[in-house]
């Protein structure tokens, strides 16, 4: 399928060109296709491709030494990858893989070079970008103490399963998050973390308490 | 039947963004909007409500006491 111009013109990084700076751009731009869990850019490796998602949903993640994995962001249709490490001409500081099947537009470095010097617009759109982008990464990085999380979602889970008696409506990773003043993303971590203690196991739809005396311990609570 | 994920009807729009990251087949598009088609193939990862842009799909948890396990 060809790139679709009516695309890149929804994209922030074209937004206010005019339809012929667009087919200017337009040449500069191809295609590809990923399928699940293909991974599309390595972290620590040089990016020398900058990817706008289509269709499908991209996840930009970093791995830890002992393999913890932690979501930056989910790129969804219209959004943007390798920005940071293309713009910077540094390497990839995170890891990007398809979640499902995905169709991408690509620009490669060096053209997009050529697209700064004779767009002008783009460059500022690319600013804005990148600006909320700091803006979401602050964010993050206020949601990232992680042991304080952990024993807030410890002690959110005892106090929701209270004596274990009578019905309690369900709640979502993002209800709990809500609940603790954290992200979703963090919950999750925090559920695996304490699964690996052994204070609760998790059962498709079901996070059952095992050890309460050891999440009482985790949560600080006596 | 087991537990499926819940889907708001109202607010699905039918991008068939959560179908893309199933990775058991559980979901599909039926008259332009999500439905949960394969139920017992799902896993709840929560992938789907993970990328959802409208908070349409959301895989909510029970929390519950093992009986007889730890101490109060």
């Amino acid at each position: 399928m060809a790139v679709q111009v009516e695309f890149l013109k929804s994209i922030p990084y074209f937004s206010g060109l005019s339809d012929s700076e667009i087919d200017s751009v337009r040449r500069y731009i191809f295609e590809k296709k990923a399928e699940r869990g293909e991974i599309l850019s390595f972290e620590d490796e040089p990016a020398g491709v900058l990817y706008f998602v289509v269709a499908g949903a991209v996840k930009v993640f970093k791995t830890s030494a002992d393999g913890k994995e932690q979501i930056f962001s989910i790129i969804r249709p219209g959004e943007s990858f390798n920005d940071v490490a293309v713009l910077s001409g540094g390497v990839s500081l995170v890891s990007a893989e398809a979640m499902g099947a995905v169709t991408l537009n690509a620009i490669k470095k060096n053209d997009l070079e050529v697209v700064l010097r004779e767009h002008p617009q783009v460059a500022l759109n690319v600013i804005q970008v990148l600006s909320r982008r700091v803006q979401e990464l602050v964010s993050l990085v206020e949601d990232f103490s992680f042991r304080h999380v952990t024993g807030r979602v410890a002690k959110m889970l005892l106090e929701y399963a209270g004596d274990g008696v009578g019905e309690r409506p369900r709640l979502t990773q993002q209800e709990m998050a809500a609940m603790i003043g954290t992200a979703r993303e963090m919950v999750g971590r925090s559920l695996k973390s304490l699964e690996a203690e052994g204070t609760i196991r998790m059962e498709r739809n079901r996070i059952i308490i095992t050890d309460q005396k050891g999440l009482r311990e985790m949560a600080g609570v006596a | 039947m087991g537990d499926m994920p819940i889907i708001d009807r109202e607010k699905c729009q039918g991008c068939g963004l959560c179908v893309s990251v199933c990775a058991c087949g559980a979901l599909g598009i039926v008259e332009n909007t999500v439905k949960a088609v394969e139920v017992d193939e799902c896993r709840w990862c929560t992938l789907c409500e993970l990328v959802c842009p409208y908070g349409a799909i959301t895989c909510p948890f029970e929390i519950i006491i093992e009986n007889g396990q730890g101490s109060a």
